[in-house]
């Protein structure tokens, strides 16, 4: 069963992709993950990689070339298996997907026994095809498809018009011939025309549900995604696997080391998940000294408004840069492995009128403070007023939670699952402390860290509150 | 409530309104003397005399004619067709007079009558005694259309059809006629055009009307035992359909397999899957699948005819197949 | 049913020489004396009437006023006349698609039928059957059926409750000789008289069916034989002459009264206007000298005729009942066209009965 290559959404935003460099060629051995070629999006250079296993039979795209999402840039298949079908239906509309068994195969029987003489100037005379391709994936198909496969390959219009053997008689009735027998891997629910083949409620459902069909794989015939599998994908969801979009972003950065999971983290994980619920936590608590960062405020007030910070905003740099020095902190747990990010996105709980929600700062490390500031404030607003947008709510490496402007000295906060662990600030108050032996009033600030045991250890937790004290107390270092 | 056959349920219903409304009657071949073909009209003429059940010729054309005259003038026959083969040659009167007579006379001559009689195969009829008749009647505007699969709906629905001011084609079925059923006691009415849940289930809806409603609920009691269970919708009625009770379970089930007797190609499937596809489109999560008679005349050779008509493994395996179950 | 014995047929025959066999005139029959000047004079106006009425609807035809199928009665009139002037209101006619006139003589008002081939809401029918379909109840007036032989058969239900009923009204049923041929012809007379059943039926024997000859389709032209073959009483008369009809009918109406049983009257006729106003009038299937002879035997030609050799009736009279037969067709387009046509919703009632037990 052939797998189709298409130009893939890599992006939330991306509607078109250049294909920088193919890293394989048409012959080559490919297996499922394996990467294909370079494409380059509206944020990044990316990499394509295979979804089935199989031959790379066929490059339909040049380097150089840019396609919409969807277009069908190769062929995946057996050796020796006939894709014409695949081939000859670029561009084609859904309907073709949608046709019985035997209309299909004479649609493709009639294409793929096309006259082997005919020249690349007839393939546009065929009946209903305009002379002019519809998609860019198609000048890109002539170009590079030998003329014998042009036949039928090039129409813009749907296949019925095409397929002028009428299909053969059907048999008596039975139930309805299946399309396409899988043999095993049922092909992505992206097919050529950039169209899933979804069943109805499977579609409602998913949108009610704010699922992304694009990221299902469908388990119905010939891929087609149905109840099940929206409610799977929900199931999914909320047992630890990051929501599509953020999945997207996070995975195809790149930026990433997976740490197999040794001996003693398994044993642990699985010893702790069983005493204490689905994510075994453990909660760290240290009191810092603000007394520094109070003035490090008091001075950038006195210098304009533009400058203001907020302990919260000096806190978030503060763990950005912890992190940096501690990425196992800087962690998901998937299950199966660890995830340490070399990226640092910190999510800042806001509280909004009938819940919280989490926008993310990303790359905090590189972010002054003067822009966390900033940004911070724009997104509790947006937050507030419900006009952030999926992707500026997921996709967190870490969380900080402050409900400090409530008056709370101190709290647990509870983790964002798959991240490793969660900050929870409590409020500024002045209190007597005893430095050098004498009692003085100081702005202190308690901090409580809820970690996953399956990702951070005791020791690993305090060091990086460790970290995160040095930068806290000494606000110069943020700068440094 | 009694235990009664399909037959004896029949009698009943035109023994009852034989006797609350003298201008009823019955009329068809073999239905006095012989006490009828298949014995529906056992007794009746004994009790209710040479005027009322009518002995006919084999003259299906002039007796369904002589019907239509008298309903005109004001009589309430039911017009009995030894098995709806033989109806074609009638059809005339059915379909060009009776279905059109109260539209062409601008609301002047209405036609309170019924044919009735045996429709769809039994075993090993043939080619020209096993037809089902349902979706060519279905099509007439001005014609009711009832095919009742149970002892309770055979009564109450030829009750209501009697007394129903409109022309009813009332389709009955050899192999129902000894089957066996609860009949509720007393006046017992089941109006025309209302379907019935013989069972319940979220799992799949399965549509059905005539003898394959006994069918469709042997297959749920099977299915019940593996866990699956659903939804058995007796139309009852195929002319007017019950619509809401189609797309109520559907919408439950989000899927759906109609199961009738007679052909594929504009079958009575077909309709409700129409119905189907335009009330729920967006509840379905599979393709709409029916099953029904091969696609040729019923052979005679029991093992043929077997493997011609639809039967409970074939509703099985389409019910699995509209789950994804296969 | 009955088990009485059953009583051989009598056939009569009026004398040869009546429309259509070879042409030598035969007295006329004496019914003559058994009606008054009045009866008579309604005689003519209901034909007279019927004619103008006809020659409106031709007009009214060519104008697009009137689509569809379109059958005239011009040339038969003496049939409708005679029979409804023998039958009483409480009895039922039923007939084929050339029902015009037969609606005219039975008494639906000549408003109420040109309306309906207007296709208007005031039809009789409203507007929803048009020509072929003239239904009314108030006269007992059964339609108007568009499928040859199919309302024979209903005759014989009609028959059938009047006995159920233990009524003594009657059935009367129209239909062309053609229709002789098919089978539900056969199968409604056998019915009828298996049954003693009291219907007349009615042999309106205009000698072409359409564009065939009745040598060109029925094996034995002699149609009324089959009377014999159902054991059914038979005349065949000149269906010219109102008073044959009348005399006929007479008999058939006894017969159906006391002894309920039915008849088969052949009555020769002559149609002047081709089958439909779609069909030719001559020249392909009969010649224009065989029409022309033909309307010598005109029904009304030939009782204004007699009138006036009796005396009973003057020049001026005819000419003013035929103005007054002019005046009601007119009335009657004036009323046709000034009718509006059904309302939108009217095409979805009537489609089912709302019952009532």
């Amino acid at each position: 069963m052939a797998t189709k290559v298409t130009m893939e959404a890599l992006s939330p935003t991306m509607e078109e992709g250049r294909l920088v460099k193919w890293t394989k060629n048409e012959g080559d051995p490919v297996a499922a993950g394996d990467v294909l070629a370079e494409v380059e999006t509206d944020k990044a250079v990316m990499e394509l990689v295979a979804r089935g296993d199989g031959v790379l039979r066929k490059r339909l795209a040049n380097e150089g070339d840019s396609s919409p999402v969807g277009t069908l840039l190769a062929v995946i298949g057996t050796a020796d298996e006939n894709i014409d079908s695949i081939v000859g239906g670029a561009g084609a509309s859904a309907p073709a997907a949608a046709q019985t068994g035997q209309a299909a195969q004479a649609a493709g029987g009639a294409q793929a026994t096309g006259p082997a003489n005919q020249t690349v100037a007839d393939t546009k005379e065929a009946a209903g095809q305009s002379a002019v391709p519809a998609s860019p994936a198609q000048s890109q198909g002539e170009a590079s498809t030998p003329p014998q496969q042009k036949a039928g390959g090039t129409g813009a219009s749907p296949p019925a018009p095409r397929s002028a053997p009428p299909p053969p008689p059907r048999r008596p009735a039975a139930p309805p011939p299946q399309q396409q027998k899988g043999n095993g891997a049922h092909p992505t629910a992206q097919s050529a025309g950039g169209r899933q083949r979804t069943s109805p409620l499977a579609r409602r459902l998913a949108s009610e549900k704010g699922i992304q069909l694009g990221a299902i794989q469908g388990s119905g015939p010939g891929g087609r995604i149905v109840k099940r599998d929206i409610e799977n994908a929900r199931a999914a969801a909320t047992t630890g696997m990051a929501r599509s979009g953020a999945a997207e972003r996070l995975a195809a950065e790149g930026d990433f080391k997976d740490v197999p999971l040794t001996q003693i983290r398994k044993t642990i994980a699985r010893r702790l998940a069983e005493s204490n619920g689905p994510v075994p936590t453990f909660f760290l608590t240290a009191e810092f000294d603000v007394s520094r960062a109070a003035e490090m405020r008091t001075q950038l007030a006195e210098m304009g408004d533009q400058y203001k910070a907020s302990f919260n905003d000096i806190v978030i740099k503060a763990v950005a840069l912890a992190l940096a020095e501690h990425p196992e902190v800087n962690a998901h747990w998937l299950n199966d492995k660890i995830r340490q990010f070399n990226r640092i996105h910190v999510a800042m709980a806001v509280a909004v009128e009938d819940g919280l929600i989490t926008p993310v700062l990303f790359d905090a490390d590189r972010l002054s403070l003067w822009e966390i500031s900033a940004k911070a404030r724009d997104l509790a607003k947006r937050a507030r007023d419900r006009k952030l947008m999926p992707d500026e709510y997921t996709g967190s490496t870490f969380s900080v939670s402050n409900l400090g402007m409530f008056g709370i000295d101190q709290f647990t906060a509870i983790i964002n699952p798959p991240e490793a662990a969660i900050l929870a600030v409590g409020g500024v108050e002045e209190k007597p402390v005893v430095v050098d032996g004498e009692v003085v009033v100081r702005k202190r600030m308690r901090l409580t860290m809820s970690c996953d045991h399956r990702v951070i250890d005791g020791a690993t937790g305090a060091k990086f509150l460790q970290t995160l004290r040095r930068l806290v107390e000494n606000p110069l270092m943020l700068v440094y | 409530m009694a235990v009664v056959t399909y037959r004896d349920a029949l009698t009943q219903a035109l023994r009852e309104e034989l006797q609350r409304d003298d201008t009823v009657f019955l009329m068809g071949e073999e239905v006095a003397q012989y006490n009828g073909a298949y014995k529906v009209s056992k007794g009746l003429l004994d009790e209710f005399g040479p005027m009322r059940i009518v002995d006919t010729p084999i003259t299906e054309l002039g007796f369904a004619g002589v019907g239509v005259g008298a309903a005109m003038v004001g009589l309430r026959p039911i017009v009995e067709f030894m098995t709806w083969n033989f109806a074609l040659l009638a059809i005339d009167e059915v379909v060009n007079a009776a279905a059109k007579m109260l539209y062409m006379s601008g609301g002047q001559y209405k036609m309170p009558m019924v044919f009735r009689g045996p429709n769809g195969a039994a075993l090993q009829l043939s080619a020209q005694h096993s037809q089902a008749w349902e979706s060519w009647f279905a099509h007439i505007p001005g014609l009711k259309v009832c095919t009742p699969g149970t002892p309770a709906d055979a009564k109450g629905l030829l009750k209501s059809a009697i007394r129903d001011d409109n022309p009813v084609v009332f389709l009955e079925g050899e192999m129902l006629y000894n089957t066996k059923g609860e009949v509720p006691d007393g006046e017992h009415l089941v109006p025309i055009g209302v379907a019935d849940l013989k069972r319940e289930g979220d799992h799949c809806s399965v549509i059905t009307h005539g003898k394959m409603a006994l069918v469709a609920m042997r297959v749920a009691d099977d299915l019940a035992k593996e866990g699956i269970n659903i939804d058995v919708v007796d139309l009852r009625t195929v002319r007017p359909i019950d619509v809401e009770a189609i797309a109520r379970s559907v919408q439950k089930t989000n899927r759906a397999v109609v199961l009738e007797e007679g052909w594929e190609i504009c079958g009575m499937g077909s309709q409700v899957v129409d119905f189907i596809q335009r009330e729920c489109f967006d509840d379905l999560d599979a393709p709409v699948l029916r099953v029904h008679q091969e696609d040729v005349p019923m052979p005679y050779a029991k093992n043929l005819e077997r493997a011609a008509k639809p039967d409970a493994a074939k509703a099985i395996a389409a019910i699995k197949k509209v789950m994804y179950l296969d | 049913m009955s088990t009485e014995a059953k009583r051989p047929p009598t056939q009569k025959r009026a004398e040869k020489g009546a429309a259509g066999n070879n042409g030598s005139d035969a007295p006329p029959a004496n019914d003559a004396a058994q009606t008054t000047v009045e009866q008579r004079r309604e005689l003519l106006h209901s034909m007279m009437l019927q004619r103008r009425f006809e020659e409106r609807c031709a007009e009214a035809y060519a104008l697009g006023k009137i689509g569809g199928f379109c059958h005239l009665y011009i040339g038969q009139e003496a049939i409708s006349t005679g029979v409804m002037s023998m039958i009483r209101p409480d009895d039922y006619v039923i007939t084929a698609y050339r029902d015009h006139g037969q609606a005219l003589a039975r008494g639906v008002t000549p408003r109420s039928v040109m309306a309906e081939l207007f296709g208007r809401a005031d039809g009789c029918s409203g507007g929803k059957g048009g020509s072929m379909h003239i239904f009314d109840a108030k006269t007992n007036f059964l339609g108007g059926h568009g499928i040859v032989g199919g309302h024979v058969p209903i005759a014989a239900g009609v028959g059938f409750a009047i006995k159920y009923r233990r009524g003594n009204q009657l059935c009367v049923c129209f239909f062309g000789e053609a229709a002789v041929n098919i089978g539900a012809f056969h199968e409604a007379l056998n019915l009828a008289s298996l049954w003693d059943l009291p219907v007349i039926f009615i042999i309106e024997n205009n000698r072409y069916g359409m564009g065939t000859a009745i040598s060109r389709s029925t094996a034995n032209e002699d149609v009324i034989v089959r009377a014999k073959g159902y054991r059914m009483d038979g005349e065949s008369v000149d269906g010219q002459d109102v008073f044959a009809v009348r005399d006929c009918m007479s008999r058939a109406i006894e017969r159906a009264r006391k002894e309920k049983r039915p008849t088969l009257i052949e009555m020769r006729t002559y149609r002047f206007m081709g089958h439909s106003m779609s069909d030719a009038v001559s020249g392909t299937y009969r010649t224009k000298d065989e029409l022309e002879e033909n309307m010598k035997r005109d029904p009304i030609l030939l009782l204004h005729n007699r009138m006036f050799e009796a005396g009973e009736l003057t020049e001026g009279e005819m000419h003013k009942m035929d103005d007054e037969a002019k005046a009601i067709a007119q009335d009657a387009w004036d009323f046709a066209d000034a009718s509006p046509e059904p309302a939108l919703d009217q095409l979805y009632t009537d489609v089912y009965a709302d019952t009532s037990s």
